[in-house]
């Protein structure tokens, strides 16, 4: 970096302040989950007591353990077969298909943009003829299926930019595409591949609306779907509330904390592709 | 990408040429297998239900009972029923707040940054502003809903600096609570677009302000003329996904407001959700679907086209 100069210690400034704004809910929380139980504190004020024993509480009533559970099965069933099942279109719409194909493609893109009201009335009563509604089956169908406009588009856009010569290397040496699938282009994927976990594991974790919907009870729901929940029950009760959110949205917090590199690097090129 | 596959004759490997076989028919199944299972998870949850969302908004229906059909009637009242239209209204109230705000305070920490943020202090940078984008929303819609609350941060911060007239419970406030909410989005939206923006400006060629430096020229011109421009790709990207973000809000409102006071704070995903499943009426809630999707794609449209590389 340039030796400070009056513009970057400007920038600095503004950027130190853009920080503040985004920490200071999260310390306000903090603050307010602190405070004695059924008292109204203040925004922003150190209690004289802190009342740690609130996140044990709000542990005990939301059921952290069970939610977790419950928000990790989400993730397993839908995670591990959207990366795979994309990969393998993008790699069909990237290598396999000629121009001829172009509208293949087009279609998944077209739901890019679509927002997941547009088809969450229908989706209920698909759902609800498949006899799976209020299961955490019902969450994860559909969220295979909402993902896959992104996933394909992302796992296409980096096999196009896999060299031909590779694929001609693997054909010349005999293997067939799943072989040369397999062996050859999911390893030289990881990246991408890596990137796409990472998104779609944070959708579903945070996903809201679909669990809202289909899935009357919290315990089958993901985290989101049962903060909501919380919030119902809880509602009024500030301190239990904060304490009881900032136990929900630790998990990821945590895990980004940890893959702090990867995690933005996704965040960003997915913004970007997207 | 140039492919002459007509030349080749389908079953017949030719020496060196590849790809040999696309076009025969055994390359087409593979393509397909490869495809299909994507293709049968998108159309049986994506383009079926959306398929089945213009059915239903074609009809009159409860949801349990006999449905009748109803022809073009619910769009009619989406697009002429004032409380709709307020509420779609609404919608793009919300994108001034979700989009200008990062987008402006954005280009500002770019422009006078104007580099890589290196070091131990780029690490923090983008990690807390990152913060927003990794926790659910329905959890910045609790944390601004505590902070908007009569006795949150916002009022006490107001009370501190003299201006105790100016607190209220802006959530339940029929003027600000719009505005409210627009502040949650454009909080959750900040720190991807400043980064965006950040790393977008580091592209543009350092020469390009030492030219226009030496020609005399202002800061502001070279804003105009050379960051602006350089950074039309990114401000596309942050433009296309706040846009996006503010038409299909749902969760931070169903969070902080549930809509209310009134229908001030009332956005299209959240009316269609009550449409279907409080009042019963699946076919105006379908309609609403259609209409909110069409919205967001010929909002979105002439931004892609403006913004493209046109290199």
């Amino acid at each position: 970096m340039k030796a400070p100069t009056p513009n970057t210690l400007l920038a600095r400034g503004l950027i130190v302040l853009l920080m503040a704004l985004t920490l200071l809910p999260f310390l306000s929380m903090l603050s307010a989950a602190l405070a004695p139980q059924g008292t109204y504190p203040n925004g922003l004020q150190w209690p004289a007591d802190p009342q740690w024993s609130n996140f044990v509480k709000a542990f005990e009533v939301a059921k952290m353990d069970q939610l977790l559970l419950s928000s990790a099965l989400i993730v397993l069933g839908v995670v591990p077969i959207a990366v795979l099942i994309a990969t393998m279109a993008g790699y069909g719409l990237a290598k396999l298909t000629s121009q001829k194909y172009k509208w293949l493609y087009l279609i998944f893109v077209f739901g890019l943009t679509l927002p997941f009201e547009a088809v969450i009335t229908p989706l209920y009563y698909e759902v609800r003829a498949l006899g799976l509604l209020n299961t955490r089956f019902a969450i994860i169908l559909p969220l295979i299926g909402l993902y896959m406009p992104f996933g394909v588009y992302w796992m296409r856009a980096h096999f196009l930019s896999v060299p031909h010569d590779l694929t001609e290397a693997a054909q010349l040496d005999g293997a067939t595409r799943w072989k040369e699938f397999v062996l050859v282009q999911v390893p030289l994927a990881r990246p991408a591949i890596m990137s796409l976990t990472i998104l779609l594991f944070l959708w579903t974790w945070n996903q809201f609306l679909l669990p809202v919907v289909l899935v009357q009870d919290p315990m089958q729901r993901t985290m989101a779907g049962a903060l909501g929940a919380f919030q119902g029950q809880w509602g009024t009760d500030v301190p239990l509330l904060c304490a009881g959110s900032l136990l929900i949205l630790l998990p990821t917090v945590l895990l980004f904390l940890i893959f702090q590199r990867q995690f933005v690097a996704a965040l960003m090129q997915g913004a970007v592709k997207g | 990408m140039s492919e002459n596959t007509a030349s080749v004759p389908g079953n017949q490997r030719p020496p060196v040429r590849l790809p040999p076989s696309r076009g025969s028919r055994k390359a087409t199944m593979t393509a397909w297998l490869f495809i299909a299972p994507a293709a049968i998870a998108y159309a049986g949850f994506v383009l079926v239900p959306l398929g089945m969302s213009f059915y239903y908004s074609l009809l009159r229906w409860d949801g349990i009972g006999k449905a009748r059909f109803h022809g073009l009637t619910n769009y009619v009242t989406v697009l002429t029923d004032a409380d709709l239209l307020q509420i779609i209204g609404n919608a793009f109230q919300l994108v001034l707040y979700f989009t200008l705000i990062p987008v402006g305070l954005g280009l500002a920490v770019a422009s006078a940054i104007r580099g890589h943020m290196a070091g131990r202090f780029g690490t923090a940078t983008r990690t807390i502003l990152f913060l927003p984008q990794v926790i659910p929303l329905v959890a910045a819609g609790i944390a601004w809903s505590w902070m908007f609350a009569s006795t949150g941060l916002v009022n006490q911060t107001l009370k501190a600096v003299g201006l105790s007239s100016w607190a209220r419970g802006w959530l339940g406030d029929f003027t600000w609570a719009l505005p409210a909410v627009g502040i949650i989005g454009a909080w959750v939206l900040l720190g991807l677009c400043t980064m965006l923006l950040v790393t977008g400006i580091t592209k543009i060629d350092a020469s390009l302000y030492e030219a226009a430096r030496l020609d005399g020229a202002r800061p502001w011109h070279e804003f105009r003329y050379i960051t602006l421009p350089g950074l039309r790709q990114e401000i596309g990207v942050c433009i296309t996904v706040t846009v996006i973000a503010a038409l299909a809000s749902f969760d931070i409102v169903y969070i902080s407001t549930q809509g209310g006071p009134g229908i001030t704070t009332t956005v299209p995903g959240l009316e269609i959700y009550r449409l279907a499943f409080a009042h019963r009426q699946v076919g105006l809630a379908s309609a609403l679907a259609i209409v909110l999707m069409v919205l967001v794609l010929i909002t979105i449209a002439p931004v892609q086209w403006f913004t493209r590389d046109k290199k």
